[in-house]
Parts: structure tokens; sequence; C-alpha cells
């Protein structure tokens, strides 16, 4: 779905932010950018829909380079959530809202009425129809902005920085919701330095630092390599923390699941006790 | 005397329809490093904004209750008196610094107090000191990275020496690597200076292990409070939708399996790992 | 944007630049009120060269230059409206000394643009910033002053944000007749706005919350200290004040036309 080739960016300030960075996202990937503030993620995917085109390289989406189509075009196919919901909000009630990015990729009255409500629904905002998006809370408008993204349905979902400030509850149901958008056959990409939250996901993960990528592969393997998370300023998930530890006792290194972790810890307790 | 006290105390914001917080009684001791989490809207903030009178001096609102920090009852005290005894530090980096240069930020609050200039720069160089950044003085505050912003804020809030400093999810904006600097400054200037320390956060697995007095609140009422080994552990805690350390989660799991594991209740990964070391090495 | 530029501080490290800003002020006053004083263009033209030495020192030689071009339309234009007013009331004769009085008018423009921008050129914010404070200016209109410069970088970089966030829901910012792009810009304004207001709370919290409104006797941690240079700069402006002073009492001023005829005479 999404291909980069090479992919070099700079700013206009001459600073080098990619430094031919080449990656493939296949139609209904869950994929996880990682690493730490500045390598470049937020960079590198604001390429997926024109914000950003490459100083050299290319970038593919759905087969068309994105220095030859506009960000509309682009934004059609690929939804982009931004981490503070507070930029995008200024209608006057959620439903202009939500059907803001309809009206403006030309669906007409009668399906954006449609799609609005759909939207609503799908994040339990429909009692918010007629209010003033400012009125919500923090949690409510994260809610509204993603329904205004997803309103168009668009096939693949960008999300920045999703999980900041959200707590326990709000991330569950996010995780729930990413499966959801999975099941429907979506291309999800999140940018994220949340390791608990990309452990309990367990999607492809794709490590960048300093306008590189340095690894990338299933979560379970990356998340459990020590050397390379270091490299990239990343801290181990809390289960691969304890496995660490416990691979004295010849346990495995890669476990990120807490529920597999229970499983090996109480084999290795029935089996013979080790050394 | 405890060093904070309050009093059935209960706040509306203005113009809202039911109260922020209700009944909240607790009580911090001078040098407590305590801990406080729950969900969000369960009121953290508003109590942290109580501690130093920005409620009710700067929110207006109804206050009802008693409260008192540092022996001053907040009602009686405009903010700007509590400020001497109270640093509050807030979630976002960049809203809190308004200087051109990280020393002249520091020095703000004593510039505000009239404190002469060479005493100031003692303790403008001090609170730099204390928090690691001394090096970056001169830089601008858009310069520097989220984490050593948190940092200036903590500086400057530490330069003026109060007894209390109370930190509402300082680490929110900031990646894992530099949340754990920041608590361990924080855990620093609780240790060594001897400075109580307020701590709002929902990442417990960073910050259980900094303190034994938890407080949880949800709806607007402590729920529960005291030692989180305890706390942490119970089915209520985790229903209201806090983010247990799955080191502490696996340990119940394990538990609950019959797995015979000694000690306490873990609330680290090194803490449940050493646990595990020691039941599985035995027969 | 070339007139900005040259409004523009950059961090060099020169004499100038780090001169007392309040003497540089006074300095910069001087010559507005001697530009004002004569409208002939050889003082006005004395004047103007009196400003290089102090570009050259502060090495901002690029930037001054890039104001000076930015200045050139607006010059034009005066020195339009001014020769062409003269004609249009003499009854449609253009005569040298109509010209080279809009030319003197003309250049007193580009002197007081200049000297502005030398000042700004080789005056940081900070420093800027100082200066109000230690001056009778109310404490309050320091802070806003130094507090908007502070954040001018961050709120350039929401606006790319929010435009970007706009963007990326279809927003087309350049479609449309002019009408059309001006209602595009208001997904982008409104956010700025609630933006910059939610800003303004977080800080007012935080400004409260270290002290602020203690006492009316503040004190700052830096001072601004006068040195042999804010001096010189000192005795410099104040002998062109008093030469000029004197020039425009005592000193009659030829005119160009006058003097080229006196020299085919």
């Amino acid at each position: 779905m999404i291909v980069a080739e090479n992919v070099h960016f700079s700013y206009p300030n001459k600073v080098e932010a990619l430094k031919g960075v080449s990656l493939t996202i296949k139609d209904g990937e869950f994929v996880a950018i990682m690493g730490q503030n500045g390598a470049g993620k937020s960079t590198f995917v604001k390429h997926f829909n024109g914000l950003l085109k490459p100083t050299s390289g290319k970038v593919c989406v759905d087969g068309v380079e994105t220095t030859k189509t506009s960000v509309a075009a682009l934004a059609r196919n690929v939804g982009f959530v931004f981490q503070n919901p507070d930029h995008q909000l200024f209608s006057e009630t959620v439903e202009d809202e939500i059907a803001f990015a309809l009206k403006n990729f030309g669906f007409k009255p009668e399906v954006v009425e449609e799609r609005v409500t759909w939207a609503l629904n799908l994040l339990a905002l429909t009692q918010y129809r007629k209010t003033s998006p400012f009125l919500l809370s923090g949690g409510e408008r994260k809610r509204v902005a993603l329904a205004s993204v997803l309103a168009w349905d668009p096939k693949a979902l960008i999300l920045d920085e999703p999980t900041i400030g959200q707590d326990h509850d709000q991330k569950e149901i996010l995780r729930q919701f990413i499966i959801q958008m999975q099941t429907q056959g979506k291309t999800v990409v999140i940018v994220t330095h949340d390791v608990e939250f990309v452990a309990e996901c367990n999607p492809r993960v794709v490590l960048m630092k300093e306008g590189k990528i340095v690894a990338e592969g299933i979560g379970k393997d990356i998340l459990t390599n020590p050397d390379v998370l270091t490299e990239s300023s990343i801290v181990l998930p809390q289960i691969a923390q304890i496995f660490m530890k416990l691979s004295q006792l010849g346990l495995p290194k890669n476990i990120i699941d807490i529920y597999e972790a229970e499983k090996i810890i109480l084999n290795a307790k029935e089996s013979k006790p080790v050394k | 005397m405890a060093i904070i006290e309050t009093k059935n105390l209960t706040y509306t914001y203005p113009g809202a329809s039911k109260p922020s917080i209700s009944d909240v009684s607790i009580k911090v001791e001078k040098g407590e490093f305590v801990l406080i989490t729950g969900p969000s809207g369960c009121g953290k903030t508003t109590l942290c904004r109580c501690f130093n009178g920005l409620i009710p001096h700067f929110y207006q609102g109804e206050l009802t209750g008693e409260i008192s920090v540092a022996g001053e009852d907040t009602l009686k005290h405009h903010t700007y008196e509590m400020a001497k005894h109270v640093g509050l530090v807030f979630q976002n980096p960049e809203n809190q610094l308004f200087a051109l240069s990280i020393e002249k930020d520091v020095a703000f609050g004593l510039e505000n107090t009239g404190v002469p200039r060479e005493e100031m720069r003692k303790k403008v160089d001090w609170a730099l000191n204390q928090t690691g950044i001394y090096d970056l003085r001169e830089r601008s505050p858009h310069e520097i990275s989220g984490g050593q912003q948190q940092r200036v804020a903590i500086a400057s809030v530490l330069a003026m020496e109060p007894e209390i400093i109370v930190l509402d999810e300082p680490t929110s904006f900031l990646d894992p690597l530099s949340a754990e600097k920041i608590f361990e400054v924080i855990y620093e200037l609780n240790k060594k200076q001897g400075i109580t320390v307020i701590l709002v956060e929902h990442r417990l697995d960073l910050t259980a292990k900094y303190t034994d007095h938890l407080i949880v609140m949800d709806e607007g009422k402590v729920r529960f409070e005291g030692n989180p080994r305890e706390i942490l552990s119970t089915e209520e805690t985790r229903l209201i939708g806090v983010g247990i350390p799955k080191a502490t989660l696996l340990y119940q799991m394990l538990k609950k399996d019959g797995l015979n594991l000694s000690g306490n209740t873990p609330l680290s990964s090194e803490e449940l790992a050493d646990q595990l070391l020691e039941t599985l090495k035995t027969k | 944007m070339s007139v900005f530029d040259g409004l523009k501080f950059r961090k060099v490290h020169s004499p100038i630049h780090n001169l007392d800003p309040r003497i540089k002020f006074v300095y910069v006053i001087s010559i507005f009120v001697v530009a004002i004083l004569f409208a002939q263009i050889i003082p006005l033209l004395f004047l103007f060269v009196l400003q290089i030495p102090f570009v050259l020192l502060a090495s901002v030689q690029r930037q001054w230059l890039r104001s000076l071009r930015g200045a050139a339309f607006l010059a034009g234009f005066i020195f339009v409206v001014n020769v062409g007013t003269d004609y249009f009331t003499s009854g449609y004769l253009l005569t040298a000394v109509n010209v080279e009085s809009a030319v003197g008018l003309t250049l007193r423009f580009v002197v007081l643009v200049e000297s502005f921008s030398v000042f700004f050129l080789t005056t940081s914010p900070d420093h800027l910033g100082l200066a109000l404070e230690e001056s009778r200016v109310p404490y309050e209109f320091a802070f806003a002053f130094t507090t908007a410069v502070r954040f001018v970088p961050v709120l350039a970089e929401e606006a790319q944000t929010i435009m970007d966030a706009q963007k990326a829901r279809g927003l087309e910012l350049e479609k449309g007749g002019l009408l059309k792009k001006i209602r595009n810009y208001v997904p982008v304004l409104i956010p700025l706005i609630v933006s910059a207001i939610r800003r303004s709370l977080e800080l007012a919290e935080a400004m409260e919350s270290r002290a602020w409104g203690a006492t009316k006797k503040r004190t700052n941690l830096y001072a601004l200290k006068l040195h042999m240079g804010d001096y010189a700069l000192l005795a410099i402006t104040i002998g062109i004040l008093v030469g000029a002073v004197y020039v425009h009492f005592y000193v009659p001023i030829p005119t160009i036309v006058h003097l080229l005829q006196h020299k085919s005479l």
C-alpha cells in the first residue's frame, strides 16, 4: 500500500531529518513506528499523505508517487490523526466537525449525513451530535478528531502518538479500536514511544534513530532485543525486563505478552527445576 | 503536625453542575513521597490546584472543607504567598517557560519576590545544578528537548526553596527514558533535600516503586490511600481503571495459579524477577 | 519579506551588538530627530553615510542591504507621489527644485528605515526586554514583550501543524476565488486562536504559582551596565545633535540645483 524508497528529507533550515529510509507497508498491515523524540518518525509518516515530499527518493501510495498528486487526493486514502485534537477542532457542532472532510472530498449531502451518523455511532458520540466540540472533555475531543477522520473511511489510518495523556482504560479502548480497524482490512500505522502499549498490540515494529531505520520486525523480537532498544533510547517493556533476568535459567527471552509469560513460568515450575 | 492536611475538601468549578472533588480528607507528613493516581477526570488535577491556592484564588468557584498546607490555611493566603511553600509543576513543559533564557526562567519566582541579585544568583545556580541543567542556562527554551524543559520547570520551582513540590503528570508529553530521568531527579530531591513530593501520574510501572503512600482517586473521591503494595493487588483498584504495573499483575496471576512467591507484592520488574528466580531455582 | 529580514535579530558577537540597547535607542531617536530637522539632500546624505560604519562594524551588511531593497519600493512610491503633487499643484511644471525636494523627502524616509534596521539587527530580544525592564516601563509591558517574542517560534510551528492537520482532511487552501481563499483559512485560524487562549491560561497558572504579583519591587537577575563603548556612542550622539542644531540654524545649506547652477556659471 505504501512504499518508501530511499527517502531523504531536509527541512528548509537545512537540517536533514531523513537519511535514506526505505519501507514497504502492505495492505492491512499494522505497523508501529518507534524511536526517540527527534528520530524522524513524525517527519517520515507525513510523507504518507503528501504533507511532506522527499528531497530525494520517492514515496508511492497505492502505486501513485506522492509528488505527482495533491495532499487532498492522498488524504482520501490515507487518514492522518494528529496528536493534539485541538489542532483540528474549529466547528460549531460535532456534526459539522465530522462533516468537514466529507464536504472537502465532495461527498453528496445525503451521503454526508449517513457517514456522520455512522461515525458518531462508531465512537459513541451520538449524544454530542449538536454539542460544540470545545465543551467536551479531552478524551471526548480525541474521539471527535478520530471520528472526523474515520468518517470518510480511508484505507489507511495513521495515528500520531495516540496514547499521550490517555489513562489505562482509554488506552485499552484504543487498542480494541485498532483491532477493529484491522479486522475491517484497514492498514494502521501508529507513531509512538509507548512500549507497553505496543507490547500489548504486538504489531510489526519499525525502530528509527537519527533519521534512519535501525531495526524492524515483529514486536516480540524487536521489543526484547536490549541492544537495539538502547540504541534508539527505548525502554524494554516490563514483561521483557523480567524475562531478561530469567534468561539465566534458560527461559526464552522474547516474551512480551503477560499471558504467555504466565504459561511459561508455570511450565518452568512444573518441570524439573532448572540448575 | 502533617505538612498537608485536608478535611472534607469539596470544590466545584464556576458554572459546573457537580463538584470535581468531594469530601477529600488526606494527610501528608513532612518528607513523604506521595503518589496520586486515578482515571482521567477523577479530580487529581483539581486537588493539586488546591495545594498552592490556585483553587480558590485563581479559579474562583466554591471550595468547602478545611485545608492546611505548610501550616497555612490556603483560603486565607494568596497564591503568591503559598508559592514560598509549595511549588507546582504542570503537564505541558512548553507553557511553563516564558523567559528568553533558561536561567532567567529559573530566576522568575525569585525576581517576583524581590530577592536581591547576589542571593538570587546563588539560588539559581544551585537549582540548575540540582536538576542537572547548569550547562543549558543560557539557552532559549525553544532550543531544548521536552525532558530538559521539564527539568527547567522543576528548577524554577526549586529555586524558591519550597517545602513541598507538587507535580501534575509532568511526564505526559515525554518519552519513557526522559520520564525516568525526571522521576530520578524528583526522587533525589525528596531523599537528599527532604522536600515533600506529591506526584500525580498514570505511569505506575515507573513510579510506584518510589513511594509508600499511594492515593487512588475516582470521580472526585479518594477511594484508597495507603501502601501501594496492598492497594495495587486488589481487584477494585483494577476495576477503577488504574494502570497496574505489569509486574504486579503477573504476580497476582501467578499467585492465583498457586505459585509460591515469597516477599511482598512487587512493584517493579526487578522485584518480581528476583522473586521468580528464587522460586524457580528451588525445588 | 525582505523588509522584515532587515529587522530580524542575528546572533553575532560584535561591538555594536554588545552596546547597551538604551543608548542605541537614544542614538536612533536622535537620528530620527535630525532627519526630520533637515529636508535638504546634503545633510541627509551625510546621515545616511553615517550609518555605514555601524553596519560594517556589526557585520550585518547583507541583511541591511536586503532591508534597503525592501524599502526601495516604498521609497520610490514616496518619490513619485511628491513629484506628482508638486507637478499638478504648480500647474504641470516639472522643475529641478521640486525633483530635488522630492529626493530629499525620499532620502529622509530611507535614513529613518535604515537606522531602525541597524537597531533591530543588532539588538537581541533578550536585550530589548532587559532594557524595557530596567527603564520606567511597567514590568507588565516588558514581560508581555519578552513572552510574545518567546512564543513566536512556538506559534509559527503550531500554525504549520494546524495547516497540516486540516490539509490532511482535504482542505485545499489555494483553491477558489479570493473570498473562498479567505474562508479556507477559518479552520486554521480558529484552532490557532483557541490554542493561544488555552496557552495563556496555562501560562497564567504557571506565573501565579511562581509568586507573580508578590511584590511591586521586583528584582532582576541581570543588570544592564554602561561600558566605554556606550559612553562613546552617547558622545557621538550628542555631537551629532549639537552639530545638527548648529548647522540648521547657522549654516545655509545649498541645494544641488544651486550648486549645479553655480558650477555652470
